[in-house]
């Protein structure tokens, strides 16, 4: 196992940070930490990192129990949401910072530092300060900064949190590609969960302090555990006394069987995306249609039409 | 002399916000008298020093200042104020360590007794130090046994000079400390740094230009000091007497005009050197941020 957490428990005063938190992160899997801010998922990965320490609990990194193990010597690369950079230090030097600290002869560092330097586009770059570089670039120095080391692991705190939209995206897709590289085992938290399902191959969503879920983002998404989990990853809409996706609801123009009576109360474009607003008595459900789909049943609104969900939908009864 | 410059450096934000386009009658106006109640209040006496020191001719100006009794003030000057920043300094670094980083109980009233020296008459603090280590002061008996003479001698001064400047480099250092945070320490022990390689890798260069305007300032102010000094030195001839002391007693006992201005003029020269070098720090800060 790359990283193992035993019931680990962390308080602020009377805020319960973290409860009973049991996670495995197996070795060279890219994981990610899933949930709403101030659940506690960078609680989690700052007690794993040692910048916090738990109240109950263990954490082992690479089979080493490193609950009582200061930072330094837990061997974790750590990358922040706002970058911290060494300000006073040149890209190159801030790279070289790690290796510094352990010694390491000249050559070897910079050999070292220019490899890294080349794996984040930042080469032309290595005498420049940090100040200098757009936030991405920023943030991509940091990581190769935390890998200069040969972590054990590698922890990501909100790293494209920052940023904006765009290079939000080509980072992460970027960092995907590194880690299918380099396979070292990495833990990144984030609050966005088509960051989170695009990137991640294990998925663990975090609330209030719990563990709510863990697994495969397909499997989170298609047999979510409760609601929460089910509503955090994506659209969540009420068709009776079930709770379902709203593009697993079938729209026919007839009734057929399993089907609900539902009347078009109002209809909205989207791009090349169609909702429809219905009122099904019991419940009100909107539907996600594509133009195409829309087009066909030539939905207008007052009309009456009849739903049932998809086959194959992922379902859960509403929680009385 | 270095009195008055005890405003904290302007370390965060943007200098042209809140600042108005100086045209308009009003504008003008201010202007007049701000610049003519500062031409009348500094600039004039200082020209007036000036004047008055190279007065009497440049031979009798380097004469003055030749005497063994004032290169020996000067000479006390600088160990004195030396001593004494070099000990604000390491304290001053120290106390915004704790203030800007730990909450403890005790956190606000440690703050303002910081703060408690500089609004406390120099006069007052110098009586106070005498009533703790004097003749039959609080420390006075422990001190004497253990053969360090306080009162009237180079660490009483030391102290009274410390005293009266104690908050400037930690006043300097804390907004920087606040607003840096601690994420780069943190990045830094993840990296593997222990303790002692963070701050000198990390919290010193971060602190460096802060710290050295605290320094500056310090040692503007140590120079100047007089009241407490005076009250704790005995203020006796050729042993304890410092550059501002050897002012008043050329001028007040040995009726020397000439040489009282010839010293007073290398204060009010080393004073704005320093203001000098305070504005190029400040430029180097904003730049940096």
């Amino acid at each position: 196992m790359g990283i193992e957490v035993r019931g680990v428990g962390k308080r602020f005063g009377d805020f319960v940070a973290l409860e009973g938190v049991d996670l495995s992160v197996r070795s060279g899997e890219l994981t990610a930490l899933l949930g709403p801010s101030g659940g506690g998922k960078s609680t989690l990965l700052r007690i794993i990192a040692g910048l916090e320490s738990p109240d109950v609990g263990q954490v082992e990194i690479e089979g080493v129990d490193s609950t009582k193990l200061a930072p330094q010597h837990r061997d974790v690369g750590f990358v922040f949401q706002h970058y911290a950079v060494f300000k006073h230090l040149s890209v190159y030097r801030n790279v070289a910072f790690g290796l510094e600290i352990r010694k390491r002869g000249k050559d070897e560092i910079r050999r070292r530092v220019m490899e890294l330097l080349d794996l984040v586009h930042l080469s032309q770059f290595a005498d420049r300060l940090p100040s200098q570089l757009s936030g991405g670039q920023r943030q991509r120095m940091a990581l190769a900064r935390a890998l200069a080391v040969e972590p054990k692991v590698l922890l990501l705190d909100e790293p494209f949190g920052a940023l904006d939209a765009q290079v939000r995206k080509e980072l992460r897709n970027w960092l995907r590609r590194l880690h299918d590289e380099m396979h070292v085992t990495t833990l990144f938290v984030t609050h966005d969960q088509e960051e989170a399902l695009e990137v991640s191959d294990e998925l663990v969503v975090i609330n209030q302090g719990r563990i709510e879920q863990i697994g495969s983002p397909e499997r989170l998404y298609d047999h979510p555990a409760n609601e929460f989990v089910m509503g955090f990853l994506g659209p969540v809409t009420r068709l009776g006394d079930r709770l379902v996706r709203p593009h697993d609801i079938e729209v026919f123009l007839d009734a057929a069987a399993g089907t609900v009576e539902a009347k078009v109360t109002r209809l909205q474009r989207i791009g090349f995306e169609v909702r429809a607003e219905l009122d099904a008595g019991t419940s009100e459900p909107w539907v996600q249609l594509n133009r195409g789909q829309a087009e066909a049943l030539g939905l207008e609104v007052g009309e009456t039409v009849w739903l049932r969900p998809a086959r194959d939908a992922s379902m859960l009864e509403v929680a009385s | 002399m270095a009195d008055a410059i005890v405003a904290p450096p302007r370390i965060v934000g943007d200098p042209s916000i809140g600042r108005r386009k100086n045209t308009g009658r009003s504008a003008l106006g201010l202007r007049l008298i701000a610049t003519l109640y500062v031409a009348v209040l500094v600039l004039l006496p200082v020209v007036l020093i000036i004047w008055r020191t190279f007065k009497p001719g440049l031979s009798e100006f380097f004469d003055a200042l030749s005497q063994t009794e004032t290169t020996h003030a000067f000479e006390l000057t600088a160990i004195v104020a030396g001593s004494a920043v070099v000990l604000n300094t390491i304290f001053g670094i120290g106390v915004a360590l704790l203030l800007a980083r730990y909450r403890f109980p005790g956190r606000g009233l440690l703050s303002a007794f910081i703060d408690l020296p500089v609004s406390i008459s120099p006069i007052v603090v110098g009586l106070a130090l005498i009533l703790v280590y004097g003749h039959g002061g609080w420390l006075g008996g422990t001190v004497a046994t253990i053969g360090i003479s306080v009162i009237g001698s180079i660490p009483g001064m030391v102290l009274a000079t410390v005293f009266v400047s104690l908050p400037l480099v930690a006043r300097a250092v804390i907004p920087v400390l606040e607003n840096e945070g601690t994420e780069q320490e943190q990045a830094a022990q993840s990296l593997g740094a222990n303790a002692l390689s963070r701050f000198v890798r990390i919290t010193l260069p971060t602190i460096r230009t802060a710290a050295a305007y605290g320094v500056v300032l310090s040692f503007a102010r140590c120079l100047g000091e007089y009241g407490a000094v005076l009250v704790v030195s005995g203020n006796f001839e050729g042993q304890t007497e410092t550059a501002t002391l050897r002012i008043d007693n050329l001028y007040e006992l040995d009726l020397n005009a000439d040489a009282a201005y010839a010293v007073t003029f290398v204060l009010v020269a080393v004073a704005v050197a320093a203001i000098v070098l305070i504005s190029f720090i400040r430029r180097r800060q904003e730049r940096a941020s």
